[in-house]
């Protein structure tokens, strides 16, 4: 476990010199593939801990790693036409990244340097622990236009969602060319990570939007307590757990037979600002919230059973219940990893509460999982009385950096068209 | 944040062997020469380890052992500032930079921030080593000061010609004439602004009046006039009495321009700041908040960063190319966008701000933003030796 200190810093010449070659912490704890956090997948002790998440791996950490408490959430416009340039600050990103998820700042440190220039590191996170920050990159269809030559590369599976019925989308809060996802137990780490990062990038890229969220919404440790979201009910009782290799090799991690080259050990990301309509589900009577999810509020147990985790009856619930619409058995065995935050950015000018859930989803294939689940959704939901769309973005996250000289997306960059 | 330090200026040899060889007591570190001055500013103290050091380059190395932030000034004996350092931390320590000459100066501490600060009277003894100079830059601060005395020059007939209108009773003519008079003033703010008094005479919007402070009486200068013009649309007596005001205040400026203080430092600091000026003021529509001239005083405020750019460019080459390619490029780019706004690039006729949508401002903001964010490493490679 590292904490923050300037002096551990090394310089970003000698970093980029040597490759990264200074990045023993991340590198040490290369082999651990599967990124859960150290600690034990509880979440809890590593969590107190404040523990560093290894930033290497076959696959990105901040997928199947225990969840944590806190996200920062950015997409990026690249604001440059030169691949060369795009794919230099990927690599200048991920270096960055790796000493970040180590616990340590960026460049030269936050001090000590030229007193005429300013800190490469903005340091309001000297002194925090690592707090389990991951920082996990993708990219939208928009790159896959005429600007890099990369239009050949576009996945089938990264799709543009279709417009789903009651979509109220705000341009200003969806898409986005690049996108970076941190998510820490401590909050001022995961804002410090994404403001160093945009601050390197500025000039190539600009943030297009971003989303801070508290409180997760689903966890990927099922021994742990599942968390409630901003409507008092339990979410994701039936998540894909971190350590369930199956389940993420079948619905989460791109094999290499699915393609292309370049997204084997990647997946998909769909990322959705959910706002909900907080006064008026307050003032709903628990029996019509109950009716709503097909889960009592308290125990979190699917109607006609006794415990949160009995394996729910459909026909038990009401045909249109937010939990039977979206079940695997309803959607051909469809399943994602959710990963989401509760959201709250104040309030909205009427008094009324700006907040909701910032959904985020990890899928083998968009086309199998969010588009037809969400279009069920969309046209049946009882929920949607409650909750309105009002952003949206879809992402390819590559495989994890796996050795010392890779950073994130070289292969799409580097690759045979 | 990009600057690659090829090369390193010696104040910061010291600072960098400390961290390679894992040494937290930095401070220490450089204690010994006789160009170092250990400031210990306590809560109701400001104690210097020396009162007289050799002119030439001298570091303040200050320790805040009081239980407030503090700011420590290095001030002329007639309280022009040499160099500041502000919110400087309970317990915590920094340097501060200065080039003095030879002379009387004041070191002051001001806990908590406020007031006169408490003071010591120090002298900086010729014959000490003479900061080695480099031609091209003391040619860049000549011609740098020739720039700003021109900008100067320029503005008067231009302000005269605002006041004439406005003293007319011409509220059309008097609109025309009003952005104009300011491009001279924008081009050059940060110089302009280290004249304390004039600032806050010609350039105050109405939200920078203190408490006390009287928005119908004590308010003057051009916005205060860009409101009678755009907001209250005419002219009153009070109104001509603002213009021939606005006209004697620029007149000072012109003739304290040639006593401004300027370094290669802060010509590369200025350049920063006047793109700071854009990212906060301008971009947001609330410099020119009545008359929505604001992109007229972007442009200046651009022009004048780069003049100073283009100056210190050759030196800052030699020690960092990466980086004035990238500032080329980058002044170009934001250059290009700014011509968007304008039909003929010849004249200042931009685009009214009110009518420039939230996606374009975004997109100059970008801009403003790749732009500043390198410009801010411009200082450290202009003193890289």
């Amino acid at each position: 476990m590292t904490e923050r200190t300037n002096t551990s810093a090394p310089s970003r010449r000698s970093l980029l010199a040597l490759g990264g070659a200074g990045l023993a912490v991340g590198a040490a704890a290369g082999a651990g593939a599967m990124a859960v956090a150290q600690g034990g997948p509880g979440g809890e002790p590593a969590a107190q801990a404040g523990a560093a998440v290894p930033f290497r791996g076959r696959h990105q950490a901040g997928i199947a790693t225990a969840v944590q408490d806190r996200l920062h959430f950015a997409a990026f416009d690249v604001k440059t036409d030169d691949r060369a340039e795009l794919a230099a600050l990927l690599e200048e990103w991920s270096a960055a990244a790796a000493l970040l998820t180590a616990g340590r700042p960026v460049g030269e440190g936050a001090y000590g340097g030229i007193p005429e220039a300013p800190p490469d590191d903005t340091g309001e996170a000297l002194g925090l622990k690592p707090s389990r920050l991951t920082l996990t990159f993708g990219v939208g269809p928009s790159l896959f236009d005429e600007r890099f030559g990369l239009r050949e590369r576009r996945p089938e599976a990264l799709v543009d969602l279709p417009k789903f019925r009651g979509d109220n989308l705000d341009k200003a809060r969806s898409g986005g060319d690049l996108c970076v996802q941190a998510c820490a137990d401590d909050p001022q780490v995961a804002v410090h990570a994404i403001r160093n990062l945009a601050r390197i990038g500025m000039g190539t890229v600009a943030v297009r939007w971003s989303q801070l969220g508290f409180g997760k919404t689903s966890s990927t440790t099922p021994d742990a307590q599942t968390p409630r979201n901003m409507m008092g009910f339990k979410d994701g009782t039936r998540n894909i757990a971190g350590t369930d290799t199956a389940a993420l090799d079948e619905h989460v991690w791109v094999s290499e037979a699915d393609g292309p080259d370049w997204m084997a050990g990647g997946t998909y990301l769909v990322a959705r600002r959910i706002r909900m309509n907080i006064e008026t589900w307050d003032r709903t009577s628990l029996k019509e919230q109950e009716d709503i999810f097909g889960r009592t509020k308290g125990e979190g147990a699917p109607y006609g059973k006794k415990r949160e985790r009995d394996e729910p009856d459909l026909r038990a619930m009401p045909e249109v219940a937010h939990v039977r619409l979206a079940h695997p058995d309803s959607n051909g065995g469809a399943r994602m990893l959710r990963r989401g935050y509760s959201f709250t950015d104040g309030t909205d000018g009427l008094g009324r509460l700006d907040a909701g859930l910032f959904f985020l989803a990890y899928q083998r294939d968009v086309r199998d999982a969010f588009v037809p689940v969400q279009r069920r959704l969309a046209e049946s939901d009882v929920l949607n009385e409650y909750i309105q769309h009002v952003g949206s973005a879809v992402f390819a996250i590559p495989p994890g950096v796996a050795d010392q000289g890779s950073w994130w997306g070289r292969d799409l960059f580097t690759g045979k068209v | 944040m990009r600057a690659v330090r090829v090369t390193l200026a010696s104040v910061t040899a010291v600072a960098l062997a400390a961290v390679a060889t894992g040494c937290t007591e930095k401070s220490k570190a450089g204690a010994g020469g006789d160009h170092v001055v250990k400031v210990t500013a306590g809560d109701d103290s400001c104690k210097v380890s020396k009162k007289e050091f050799p002119a030439g380059h001298v570091v303040l190395d200050v320790e805040n052992t009081g239980s407030k932030v503090t700011e420590v000034y290095v001030l002329y004996p007639d309280d022009r500032i040499v160099t500041e350092r502000e919110n400087i931390g309970p317990g915590t320590s920094q340097k501060v930079n200065a080039e003095v000459k030879a002379g009387s100066y004041q070191i002051a501490c001001k806990p908590g921030m406020v007031g006169e600060g408490i003071r010591q009277k120090v002298k900086a003894t010729g014959g000490g080593k003479e900061v080695a100079r480099d031609p091209k830059l003391d040619a860049a601060v000549a011609a740098y000061r020739t720039y700003a005395q021109e900008q100067a020059d320029e503005t008067l007939p231009l302000a005269k010609k605002f006041a004439d209108a406005v003293k007319a009773g011409d509220l059309e003519a008097a609109k025309k004439a009003y952005a104009p008079s300011r491009i001279g003033w924008e081009r050059t703010e940060p110089v302009a602004e280290s004249f304390g008094d004039i600032d806050p005479k010609v350039d105050l919007r109405e939200d920078g009046l203190t408490g006390g402070q009287d928005p119908e009486k004590d308010w003057t200068g051009w916005h205060r006039l860009e409101r009678s013009l755009w907001k209250d649309e005419k002219i009153t007596g009070r109104d001509k009495e603002l213009a021939d005001l606005l006209v004697k205040d620029l007149e000072k400026w012109q003739d304290k321009v040639n006593e401004a203080e300027i370094t290669p430092t802060s010509m590369a600091n200025g350049a920063k700041e006047l793109l700071d000026e854009v990212a906060t003021g301008k971009v947001t529509g609330e410099e020119e908040r009545y008359s929505h001239t604001d992109l007229v005083d972007f442009k200046a405020n651009v022009e004048g960063a780069e003049k100073s750019y283009a100056l210190l460019k050759q030196v800052a080459a030699k020690n960092d190319p990466q980086l004035t390619a990238q500032l080329d490029r980058r002044f170009t780019a934001l250059n290009e966008l700014l011509d968007e706004y304008r039909e003929d690039e010849k004249s200042y006729d931009f685009e009214s701000y009110d009518k420039v949508g939230k996606d374009e401002r975004k997109e100059l903001s970008d801009a403003v933003n790749a732009l500043a964010e390198p410009l801010s490493q411009l200082a450290a490679a202009v003193v890289a030796k």
